[in-house]
């Protein structure tokens, strides 16, 4: 049996039960629903059950980058779904009142920019709780988006704007393209830099930190900016694709659906090591889910119990915890007698070290 | 819940405001007037508006002054609204309730108070029936059974649905699907394929619709798409088009509510029909009224709206003529 | 005093065989130790001994690979902390595992609240906590939060509640680290108290002197693996060290016996200073202190806990802003606005509490050694990976970092060597002033040479050092200058020849110097 090494596992190895996950989740559809892999072109468009679950996938998968970041400083940001909703009402409100592609999507982002701004400041400078800092723009920011579209569903013609939503680039569908190409920006941004660094050692230890003269603040303030960012892009998404702006549904409870992609991608709640690829993978997991139960047929008053069980399953796998109930160790309680059986899986043993 | 903390904390300040001024004149209109204060729930969607904004146009027609107190999706606003209305002692009192229970304590001041209440567009729970005059309110079941009648004609009585359910257990969500169901249940050749919650949304709608799509091969197995409202509609209107399908000709589209974007849908020969849910709530209301304040007729205890089917023939002039109102 | 002597069949504690491995690292190794009745016990070894992994195994907090403990003949295997305690086992940890939150007499007397009609008697929690800590000589407000308080203060409400709860025997790992001398003599007159109704006491400290002061027994440890168990009668110093290093001190102890006089030459005072402060202070902080620093000078702080020495370092690094008086570097004067300006200036900063300040723990131990040099760097300018270990292996080589390798999470290395990792961090920088916070606290005997000697070589080099210790004897090795603290005050500044401990005792007592040893090495 090959030992896990210490320091940082392969990467793969440590990912198994994102990865396993996925694949179960989507075995379990193709179960469901033999055509689920199928795809084929659609007036150039990539056209399949896989495709919509990535297209589907990618607002929760956008608002998941950011929330990664702001969750690995030791933060939440619960004003992602809010922030779509605002960024989809500047987008249409404008587009309806005649102003050009560019102007748009400029002030959409730049209103995301404004709110994680708000909310960076909010925690880095006057040190409110991350929870209850966005919480304050999450409950206000629906009622600034009603406020700009007077309440009502602002619909538009802008074939430039709806092509965010439902257009496509080389055959595939453009929010799957976006949100692969911010994902990329973002990691090149944390991981080609020493920002990553940073961001970790804040969340582990934001008084370290300072102390080790990491500028704290800035962190704190670009990654809640950055959230913002990646929120109103999403919130462009969904605007862009129904060609409306709905505030009163756009993003809503889609923070929480982030917030659990991160964690299925293994970045712990209280700060730390992150990994942006494996939180797009956890929304990924969700999605997948939600179409499966689409496709399944199942009455829709099963769709949150069903959720719900794969989600425990999905977080069991990764519970440290889980390893207790694994066999001992050899020796661990001599009156036990023989292990159990061989340990499961990758769940890691913590003796094993080869003496010398 | 409290959606527009902000935008409500800025108007109850307001309406408390306005409350403050109405109570300080006599409401009394000196002409012989009537006055009604109307306690609406706010202005969630464009239906809400439209509501709102046909009370106001129904009210002038009838020489009827009308007082508008906006509760911002909360009950305590409405209570309050109801107590100063009572206070200024003013004609009828309309509500709008955002929930269903927690009524009976105001509603016995009004009724002390002598002030006749009508309930617009939702029901209340209550024991005691006689707290309010009637209720206004479309008969959802109906407008079920109005959609199906109208699909089934169509096609013949033959026909695979899908359907797009609204929010999983909310009132409309069950009655819509029970008018359908039973329309279903009586024409042999019409079966339900697949049914599933779009939320009431128009994203929802999409994706569902997307994978209804998928699920029958590319959308060939479906004659129709039955939508408990038109937003959702509208979205599955689109998820059929980006499949490459014509909506309205390949898949039928028939739904509930009648607001404007569904009219300019149907125009456009995407989608077939639509049960209005008249945004005239308001009018009825006003005629019993002034019937039980002439002769005091009592009126019964609920009086339906009417559940009109509308289709892409009148549409484009239907559309010219709502899309101020909403 | 006369012992306790029920004269019990079975030693209290017999642990035999005991064996705990981390991924790559054997920490314990079929070690046995033995705890008798009314006995003070001293585990001693190396950082990264297993001492504090024996503890933690011997309580269950750790999951034993092999081994039996046995209470009083009794085969026993708690699962935790409260499973001890039921055992009447009361331990304090290297890491004082108190909640800062809540106040001092919630965590004396957390799960085990007075209750008087099913509730908590606040009150009588109140008095019984002022009676406790009375008996450690400490008289604080019991209903502050604990983490108002200092280091030290936490300890001996850590000590207190363990002490209160153990009716048969009490672990302390390293529980004196962060005390000062009169806490010291309070802490050892209760153990003997304890001792004398026969309970049993383990004792881990790098204190040489407090082995023999209070000890009856000696085990040793290296390497995981037991060394062997005196009689403290029956063990020179030199050979315990021997014991422990597994290797002839004549070097280290050549190194701690280092001469101080030969370090106390003046001369360099014409150098113009590298820092100087002049009025600084700040208020309910310091009072307003004149201080000169010039390169490749040494300037110990000596004063008693609480005297303003930590407060005193934290404003010069800028950690806390001074409200009153004005700094210069290099002759131009400037506002030190936070740890990043400091930084810029070429200043560093190892604090006090390391845990809290200091490490950030689940990153590794190459990212924390460079942490401050890639912060100076900023962001956009990366330090590339090669690098970053090529800095971490010379610096985990050169400071003797016991760890398997530089990816290891820091927060896994046992205490002494994370405080070498936090040193690395900042001599990573090549910073001009160190500053450092009791450098060697929890530091083993070799390592504490180590530093000692690495503290010398940089000041030849021209770094400047800033030094608080509790330890006399070493500061008055390496110093040039001392500068004495009371209440919060610079009393006294001693230079060349003064600098020795009587007169740094007797700057900072105005009284007669206080009873007592003041833990001075052979
Ligand atoms: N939780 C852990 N996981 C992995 N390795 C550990 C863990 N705890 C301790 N170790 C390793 O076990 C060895 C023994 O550590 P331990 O803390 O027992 O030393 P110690 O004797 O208490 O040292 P010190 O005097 O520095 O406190 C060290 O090499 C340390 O890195
Ligand atoms: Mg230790």
């Amino acid at each position: 049996m090959t030992l896990p090494l210490p320091g940082p596992a392969p990467g793969l190895l440590r990912a198994l039960p994102q990865y396993g996950a996925l694949a179960a989740v989507l075995l379990a559809n193709w179960l469901l629903f033999p055509d689920f892999f199928s795809i084929r072109l659609q007036d150039g468009r990539l056209f399949g059950s896989l495709i919509d679950v990535l297209n589907r996938g990618a607002p929760v998968a956008l608002l998941a980058i950011g929330m990664t970041m702001v969750i690995a400083t030791r933060g939440i940001d619960l004003s992602v779904g809010a922030v779509m909703a605002i960024a989809g009402a500047v987008a249409a409100t404008m587009t309806q009142a005649g102003w050009g592609l560019p102007a748009v999507l400029a002030a959409s982002l730049g209103a995301g920019l404004l709110c994680g701004l708000w909310n960076g400041l909010l925690v880095a400078l006057l040190r409110i709780q991350p929870i209850i800092a966005t919480l304050i723009l999450m409950v206000a920011g629906r009622g600034v988006a009603q406020l700009i579209t007077e309440g009502q569903i602002v619909t538009f013609v802008s074939p430039g704007l709806a092509a965010i939503g439902s257009g496509s680039f080389l055959t595939v569908p453009m929010p799957v393209v976006i949100t692969a190409a911010l994902l990329a920006v973002t990691a090149l941004l944390v991981r080609a830099t020493a920002l990553g660094l940073m961001i970790e050692a804040v969340g582990v230890n934001r008084l370290s930190s300072a102390g080790a003269g990491v500028n704290t603040p800035v962190v704190l303030v670009a990654v809640y900016v950055w959230c913002g960012l990646c929120a109103a892009v999403a919130g462009l998404i969904v605007t862009a694709d129904i060609r409306g702006a709905d505030v009163n549904n756009a993003g809503l409870w889609l923070e929480l659906d982030a917030i659990l992609a991160v964690v299925i991608g293994g970045t712990s709640l209280l700060g730390g090591r992150f990994g942006l690829l494996l939180s797009v993978v956890g929304a990924a997991i969700i999605q997948a889910m939600n179409t499966g139960i689409l496709l399944s047929g199942f009455k829709p008053e099963f769709n949150l119990i069903v959720k719900a069980a794969v989600l425990l399953a999905v977080l069991l796998l990764q519970s440290p915890a889980l390893t207790l109930l694994l066999p001992r160790p050899k020796g661990a309680r001599p009156p036990l007698g023989p292990p159990l059986g061989p340990p499961l899986g990758p769940a890691k043993r913590e003796s094993g070290s080869v003496k010398p | 819940m409290s959606r527009n903390w902000l935008t409500s904390a800025a108007t109850a300040a307001a309406t408390a405001m306005a409350a403050l001024l109405i109570g300080l004149g006599s409401v009394q209109a000196a002409d012989g007037k009537l006055v009604v204060g109307f306690s609406q729930i706010g202005s969630e969607s464009g239906w809400r508006a439209a509501e709102t904004k046909t009370a106001k146009a129904e009210a002038q027609k009838r020489g009827i002054d009308l007082k508008i107190s906006d509760a911002q999706q909360k009950q305590e606003n409405q209570i309050k609204a109801v107590r100063s209305f009572v206070a200024q002692g003013v004609d009828a009192i309309f509500i709008a309730p955002v929930v269903a229970t927690g009524w009976d304590a105001v509603l016995k001041e009004a009724k002390e108070a002598k002030i006749p209440v009508v309930l617009l567009d939702r029901q209340i729970d209550t024991k005691d029936q006689s707290l309010y005059m009637t209720a206004v309110t479309s008969d959802t079941v109906h407008e079920g059974r109005v959609a199906g009648e109208w699909l089934a004609k169509q096609t013949g009585g033959t026909c695979a649905v899908v359907e797009l359910q609204g929010t999983v257990g909310s009132s409309p969500a069950i009655n819509r699907k029970k008018g359908f169901d039973e329309v279903v249940a009586k024409t042999p050749g019409m079966k339900i394929i697949r049914t599933q919650s779009g939320d009431f949304t128009r994203a929802k709608g999409k994706e569902v619709m997307e994978s209804f799509i998928k699920a029958e091969d590319g959308g060939k197995r479906i004659c129709a798409v039955y939508a408990h409202n038109d937003d959702m509609a509208v979205g599955a209107i689109q998820a059929i088009r980006e499949a490459g399908l014509k909506p309205g000709k390949d898949i039928l589209v028939v739904s509930i509510d009648g607001v404007p974007d569904i009219f300019k849908a149907m125009a456009e020969g995407e989608a077939n029909a639509t049960v209005e849910l008249t945004p005239n709530m308001a009018g009825p209301a006003y005629d019993v009224l002034v019937a039980f304040k002439k002769d005091g007729k009592a009126p019964p205890k609920w009086i339906k709206t009417e559940s009109a089917l509308f289709t892409p023939d009148t549409a484009k002039a239907e559309y010219e003529r709502r899309k101020d109102a909403y | 005093m006369t012992p306790y002597s029920p004269q019990p069949s079975a030693p209290l504690l017999a642990i035999r065989g005991l064996s705990k491995a981390f991924l790559g690292v054997q920490a314990l190794d079929g070690v046995d130790f033995t705890l008798r009745h009314g006995e003070i016990h001293a585990l001693l070894g190396e950082n990264g001994a297993g001492k504090s992994t024996l503890i933690k195994t011997l309580t269950g907090v750790y999951r034993r690979d092999a081994g039996t403990v046995a209470l009083e003949g009794r085969e026993i295997a708690p699962r935790g902390v409260e499973e001890a305690q039921r055992l009447h086992i009361g331990t304090v940890y290297q890491e004082v595992n108190l909640l800062p939150n809540l106040s001092v007499a919630e965590n004396l007397f957390l799960g085990r609240q007075p209750m008087r009609f099913g509730f908590v008697d606040r009150g009588a929690m109140r008095r019984r906590a002022r009676a406790v800590l009375s008996g450690f000589g400490l008289s604080v407000d019991v209903t502050a939060p604990l983490g108002r308080f200092s280091v030290a203060t936490q300890q001996i409400v850590a000590i207190a509640r363990a002490v209160d709860m153990s009716a048969k025997a009490l672990i302390l790992d390293e529980p004196t680290a962060s005390l000062d001398a009169q806490e010291v003599a309070v802490l050892f007159g209760v153990l003997r108290a304890l001792k004398g109704r026969g309970i049993g006491i383990v004792f881990v400290t790098h204190f040489l002197d407090q082995v023999y002061a209070v000890c009856d027994r000696i085990t040793v440890l290296r390497n995981g693996r037991l060394v062997g168990e005196r009689r403290t009668e029956d063990l020179p110093r030199l050979d315990l060290v021997a014991m422990m290093l597994g290797r002839e001190l004549e070097a280290a102890a050549h190194r701690i016996a280092a001469d101080p006089a030969a370090d106390t030459q003046a001369g360099t005072d014409a150098r113009p200073p590298l820092v100087r402060f002049r009025g600084f202070g700040k208020a309910r902080s310091v009072e307003p202190f004149d201080l000169d620093i010039r390169p490749g000078e040494v300037v110990g702080l000596a004063g008693l806990l609480g005297s303003g020495r930590t407060e005193t370092v934290r404003l010069v690094f800028g950690m806390d802003r001074a409200d009153r008086g004005e700094a210069a570097v290099d002759g131009r004067t400037l506002r030190l606005r936070g740890p990043r300006e400091a930084i810029r200036l070429g200043f560093g900063f190892c604090p006090e509490d390391r845990k809290k300040e200091g490490i950030v723990g689940e990153l590794s131990v190459r990212e924390n050694i460079v942490l401050a040099l890639q912060a100076r760097q900023g962001w956009l300018r990366p330090i590339p990976r090669r690098r970053q270990e090529e800095i971490a292996d010379r610096f985990i080589r050169l400071l003797d970092i016991r760890t398997p390798d530089a990816e290891r999470p820091i927060q896994l290395l046992s205490g002494g060597n994370q405080q070498k990792a936090l040193l690395a961090r900042w001599l990573a920088t090549e910073p001009r002033l160190l500053i450092l916070d009791e450098p060697t606290r929890g530091i083993d005997v070799g390592a504490h040479a180590e530093i000692i000697r690495l503290i010398e070589r940089l000041c030849a080099d021209g770094m400047a050092l800033l030094v608080v210790s509790s330890e006399l004897e070493e500061i008055v090795a390496y110093s040039r200058r001392v500068v004495v603290l009371r209440d919060r005050r610079h009393v006294a500044e001693l230079r060349g020849g003064e600098v020795t401990v009587d007169r740094i005792v007797s700057a900072i007592a105005s009284e007669p110097v206080p009873a007592g040893p003041e833990g001075a090495p052979a």
